[in-house]
Parts: structure tokens; C-alpha cells; sequence
């Protein structure tokens, strides 16, 4: 059992409403030609949990496996071990429809994630209709009314995402994970894609919609800036696990994990004379398709000790409600956890 | 500061475009001294990377460009034929794009295409071109440098194809490096190592480096001076620390609001925004192009073209005839785009 499963006693006062409880989900990728088929292990076994009103943030590198989890915690994507609990009741036993009640995807692309030959309209009604909730001249009125919540002119209804902005099209994909009001988004990276100004746009409409309609959302981002922003609790991945968990202030104010405080430094902020900083990451890149044995982080990690290269790390408690997996922080000799 | 090691003057690029002429860059000036770092900032269609293209002569066939003075030190770039350029390219001013994948030939190993760079330009051995892309490969921290030479590009991961490419553009010790988005594509805590390494290498060999960029906190940590760009002209520069202490011009201003910046923005308060849309750059214009979107405009700000005027020392301009006002603490209103 790890520690996000044990905070979740059985008496908490409320089921999350989308939790991953020790999954692991690996992909055969071919090996080239005449060569034989590799393991990718994207996620290994990762507990998250996402309460009510809660916006939970996950921040790491290229595959590190994010999206590979946020697609098992929208239901997308089965599990390869472990199981996702929506709600409090295991995916398996879920129908679709109910698991996409619950949880609504925003992605990175507001480019690929429409489809060009559908009006606006036609988009962000889409999901009434799936969930079988169409009612006529009713969906128009609620597809205009969500149009407006987010910022679209109601005269758009009719035209064609070719003929929308990258900041409109990325409204249009939130009014469409909003229409059914489901409890939880889960956003991709959804501003990486947008110009500076527009981000800034959708971010306030994100907090904003958090505010009107108390929605709860697992927010992705390689942008911490953007991350500590929208999150107030951060879980950091890197190469399938989660390294540090924690409550945004603390891991902000004092980052646990070597990979958190190389993260932390490499935000750059608009502040001139500081210089670019010096990360202290060895030129090693994550291969998720080659992970290290021991500690996956130790050929970057700049304290890495004799131990991390042989013996994987045990998440242990630590401040701000949270949790860290690195030698650096053994577990107390009491509360150790069987490996 | 040092020598000038380019000069440009009024530079402007038109498009045919269906609908008539597109005025891509609108005279655009800048100079760049040795050791200096020039930012060109700005949003996407700002003009900011045909700007780079001009100055290499690598636009789109059907593109025209004119200016008034182009110099390469003392020579002018102006009108000396494909010819001469393509002897230019590479060996005095090197350039370094985005995506490192597109910008390597993927036929060819590492050590062929590190090794042309300075045979083509330049009558050495293939021993001693072996030797210099050995050195640099080493310079730039790529470990086991002898063998990776034999490596195709996808052997390598992004990081380390980024780390190639700036090894090739130092092979012939170019006066000037012109990189655009160098570091888009890349993580995070490797987009810091190569922007560290970026700095270190330009401050070794004292080049001149023009980095273009959309994020402001890469030109804050970077820059000696900012050049700010937006639909297709210069709107602000100065040196990085003038810029960002007191923005100038309501475009910039409003850019750094749009930012959070952890630490500083407080969690779940509104960002600041741009509304509006850039203005499309087909056909003539008149008056300054920010004023539909700007919260100061006045009639005046649409009668006419806004000159980019000196507003102190150290080439300190700005394109806004209202900024000793809005400085003095000027009255905002709602701007246009939004009534």
C-alpha cells in the first residue's frame, strides 16, 4: 500500500472522484526492423488520487508518462495492473457512459481535437447526444448558454473550427468537456499550444469555471509557472513513478526530491540579471524505453549516492500532505513499508 | 560595447498572398554587437522568424525583401547573389532552428554533416575536420563524442540533437549565430542546460547571438537587449534590464501581465490579458497597429503611422506616441476590442 491509497482511509469524508490505485500500463513498441519487440513501461505502479473541488496537478518531462495516466484516469486506457476507482467504484464495472459522466478530457491541440468537417455547435452538443440527453431545440439552448459561459459569441454556433482562433478553439473544447457537467476535467497541457496572451485567457477561464461550478481538475503541464497557478497539489513524475507528491506551497517553498529542485530551477522567470540557471542534470536523457535499475533518476541526479544505482527507492511521508521516493529521505525504521 | 557585427535598416518582407499583399515584417531595425545577446520577441505571425530568414536570404521564393542597409560588418549583404551568400551561411553567420530532427539530414551520420560545415567552407583535412567536430561535440558535453560521429540522427534524443546542432554552428566560428526557438521543443530542465550552454559558448567565442524566442522568460534570463515585435513591426527595445523594470509600450506591458511567475502571481487571481486579436497584416494600414487592443488608444493613436522613436539612452525606443503619459500614470479604458 502507498501513501496516497493510505490517506484514503475508508471513513474520509468524501470518495475521490477519479483515483489510480498502484497502476502500472506498459506498451510493446517494435524494435525496428529484424529486431524483436521492446517493453515500454509508461506508468509503474502510481497511486492518485483527485477529491471533489480539488485541482491536482501533474508536472514532468516528455515521457515520463503523464498522458499515459491521464488517459487511464479518463477511462481511455485500461490498466495493464492495478485498477482506476471512479467515484469509489472500479472502472471494470463501469459503463463508459458512466466513467465519461464523471470525467471530461480538455487536450493539448485545439488543432487535431476538433473535428473540422462539425460546427461549434454540432462540438460542443456532441457529448448530450452521446449521453443521450439530447432534447431538441433544449441543446441548442444549453450549447449557446455554455458558449457563453466560456467566452464564445453565440453567433459562432454555426461556423467551423478552421474559422476560430487557437484561444477559441481551445473555449470550444472546454465548453464541450463542460456541457454534461461532469465533476472532473482532465486537462492535457491545454495551453502549450497558445500564444502567451491567449494562455493567460484560458487560464483565468479555467480558475473561473473551478470558482462558478466547483469542477475538479487533474491539470498536466511540462509549465510549472502555469502548473503552480491553476494546482494546489502537484504530483511530479518522472520515468512512470511519481517522485514527490506534495501540497503546491510546500513543494514550491522546499522541494524534497533532486528532480523537483532541478524542475524548480529550471523555471524561467522574467527576471533579468538572474542569468540562466545551472541545473547540475548530468547530459544523460530519460529513455523510458532503457529505465535505469535502482533510482531511475540516479545517471542524471547530481547526489546520487552508491545505493540509488542498485536499490529502488520506497515513497516515504513527507511535509504538505505528501510524499517522496529517494534515498536521500529513508523511511522511519518503524513505518517501513515491505518492498 | 564592441564591433557591430550586423546592421539592419528598414528591413521589410512582403507576401503574394490570395487576398493581395501580406506585409510580413514592416521595417524592421536592429544592430547586434560582438558578445551580444539580441532577443527578438513576440507572438506567433509578430514577423520575428522571417526576420531571421531575411537576414540569411532563406525566404520563401515568392517572398520580397528590401531594406535599406543589411551589413555583415562591414559588408553589405545587399544584392551579392546567391553565390556569395551560400559562402556567408555557415561560415559567418550560423544558424540554429527549432526542431533539430527537420534541420539534420537523416541519411547522413552526425560526423558527415558536423564534418561539411567546415569542408565546404574552408580547405582543411577531413582528419582535421574530424578533430574540430570531435572538440566541439566534447565543448557542447556530448559524452563518448568519437563514436557518437558515427551515429545517425535518430539514434540521438532531442536533447542531444539540439547539442549537435549547436556544435555544427560553431564548426566554422562564425561572428554571428541566429537561433530560432532554439529550445521550444525541448523539456524543460534541458531547455536550461542548452540555453546555459548557448550563454557560455557566445561569451567563450565572442560572437554575436540573435535568439528568437516567445517566451519572456528565456529573453529575461538571456538578452543584453530585447527587441519586442508585434504585427510585423518593432514596438519596443532596449536592453533587457530597461525593458522588463518599465516596460514602455502597452504591448509589452500587457505580455508580462499575462504571465504567472511562481512566487509572485497569486494563486487563482486573475492573469493579466490582451484582448482582442492581432490585426491582419494584408493590405495598407494605418495608425499603430496595437490600438484596437490597447487600453490607451486615442484618435490620434488611428490617424497615423506610429514612429518608432528614441525615449532615452542605450537605443532605448518605443513605438507609442502616449508613453510619457501612460508612464505618468495615464487613465485606462476599455479598449476597442472589447466594446
Amino acid at each position: 500500500m502507498t501513501l496516497a491509497q493510505a490517506r484514503l482511509s475508508p471513513d474520509a469524508p468524501a470518495q475521490p472522484l477519479a483515483e489510480a490505485r498502484g497502476v502500472s500500463r506498459t506498451f510493446q513498441v517494435s524494435g525496428g526492423f529484424f529486431r524483436s519487440r521492446r517493453l515500454l513501461r509508461a506508468v509503474e505502479n502510481v497511486s492518485l488520487a483527485v477529491q471533489p473541488g480539488e485541482a491536482v496537478g501533474l508536472v514532468g518531462e516528455s515521457g515520463c508518462g503523464k498522458t499515459t495516466l491521464a488517459r487511464m484516469m479518463l477511462g481511455l486506457l485500461a490498466p495493464t495492473s492495478g485498477e482506476i476507482y471512479f467515484a469509489g467504484q472500479a472502472s471494470g464495472r463501469l459503463s463508459r457512459r458512466a466513467i465519461a459522466r464523471l470525467v471530461q478530457p480538455v487536450f493539448q491541440d485545439p488543432y487535431s481535437s476538433l473535428n473540422p468537417r462539425k460546427s461549434v455547435g454540432s462540438i460542443i452538443g456532441l457529448p448530450l447526444r452521446v449521453l443521450g440527453e439530447d432534447g431538441g431545440t433544449d441543446q441548442r439552448r444549453r450549447v449557446e448558454g455554455m458558449m457563453e459561459r466560456v467566452g464564445l459569441a453565440r453567433r459562432l454556433y454555426d461556423n467551423y473550427p478552421s474559422q476560430l482562433s487557437g484561444g477559441q478553439r481551445q473555449r470550444v473544447a472546454i465548453a464541450r468537456a463542460l456541457i454534461t457537467r461532469p465533476q472532473l476535467v482532465v486537462c492535457d497541457e491545454p495551453t502549450s499550444a497558445l500564444d502567451v496572451s491567449v494562455q493567460s485567457q484560458i487560464l483565468n477561464l479555467l480558475q473561473e469555471l473551478r470558482q462558478d461550478l466547483g469542477v475538479a481538475y487533474l491539470f498536466i503541464s511540462h509549465n510549472l509557472a502555469a502548473v503552480e497557478y491553476m494546482a494546489s497539489r502537484i504530483a511530479v513524475m518522472y520515468l512512470g513513478r511519481i517522485v514527490e507528491e506534495a501540497d503546491t506551497g510546500t513543494l514550491f517553498r522546499a522541494p524534497k526530491h533532486p528532480y523537483t529542485q532541478a524542475l524548480l530551477a529550471s523555471v524561467l522567470t522574467p527576471e533579468p540579471g538572474l542569468g540562466v540557471p545551472e541545473t547540475h542534470l548530468g547530459v544523460s536523457y530519460p529513455n523510458p524505453l532503457a529505465i535505469p535499475p535502482g533510482c531511475r533518476f540516479h545517471p542524471r541526479c547530481p547526489r546520487a549516492m552508491e545505493i540509488c544505482q542498485t536499490v529502488p527507492p520506497l515513497p516515504v511521508p513527507a511535509e504538505g500532505d505528501g510524499l517522496v521516493e529517494c534515498h536521500l529521505y529513508p523511511p522511519p525504521p518503524a513505518a517501513r513499508m515491505p518492498a | 560595447m564592441g564591433e557591430r557585427i550586423l546592421s539592419v535598416e528598414d528591413l521589410r518582407v512582403d507576401l503574394p498572398v490570395p487576398a493581395g499583399t501580406l506585409h510580413a515584417v514592416q521595417g524592421v531595425s536592429f544592430h547586434v554587437d560582438r558578445g551580444e545577446t539580441v532577443c527578438i520577441v513576440g507572438e506567433s505571425g509578430c514577423g520575428k522568424t522571417l526576420t531571421a530568414l531575411a537576414v540569411m536570404d532563406l525566404l520563401p521564393q515568392r517572398a520580397q525583401r528590401s531594406a535599406r542597409r543589411l551589413d555583415l560588418g562591414s559588408r553589405s549583404l545587399l544584392g551579392i547573389g546567391e553565390r556569395a551568400m551560400s559562402d556567408i551561411r555557415g561560415s559567418d553567420i550560423a544558424m540554429i532552428f527549432q526542431e533539430p530532427m527537420t534541420s539534420l539530414n537523416p541519411a547522413y551520420t552526425i560526423g558527415n554533416q558536423l564534418e561539411e560545415a567546415l569542408l565546404r567552407h574552408s580547405r582543411v583535412s577531413r582528419r582535421k575536420a574530424r578533430d574540430r567536430a570531435v572538440y566541439l561535440l566534447e565543448r557542447v558535453r556530448v559524452t563518448a563524442a568519437a563514436e557518437r560521429l558515427k551515429q545517425y540522427p535518430h539514434h540521438l534524443s532531442g536533447g542531444l540533437r539540439q547539442r549537435v546542432m549547436i556544435a555544427m554552428s560553431l564548426m566554422c566560428s562564425p561572428k554571428l549565430i541566429l537561433a530560432d526557438e532554439p529550445t521550444t521543443a525541448l523539456d524543460v530542465t534541458i531547455q536550461a542546460q542548452i540555453l546555459h550552454l548557448l550563454a557560455e559558448l557566445q561569451r567563450e567565442f565572442a560572437m554575436g547571438l540573435v535568439l528568437i524566442t516567445h517566451d519572456l522568460g528565456v529573453v529575461a534570463r538571456i538578452a543584453t537587449r530585447v527587441v519586442v515585435m508585434y504585427a510585423g513591426q518593432v514596438v519596443e527595445s532596449g536592453t533587457a534590464a530597461d525593458v522588463f523594470a518599465a516596460p514602455a509600450h502597452p504591448y509589452t506591458q500587457g505580455l508580462l501581465a499575462c504571465i504567472p511567475v511562481p512566487g509572485r502571481t497569486q494563486r487563482g487571481a486573475r492573469l493579466g490579458t490582451i484582448p482582442g486579436m492581432v490585426p491582419t497584416l494584408i493590405g495598407e494600414a494605418t495608425g499603430c497597429h496595437f490600438a484596437s487592443r490597447c487600453a490607451y488608444a486615442t484618435d490620434a493613436c488611428r490617424r497615423n503611422g506610429i514612429p518608432l522613436d528614441a525615449i532615452a539612452a542605450d537605443d532605448r525606443q518605443v513605438r507609442c506616441i502616449r508613453h510619457a503619459e501612460i508612464a505618468a500614470g495615464a487613465p485606462a479604458h476599455a479598449p476597442e476590442a472589447v466594446s
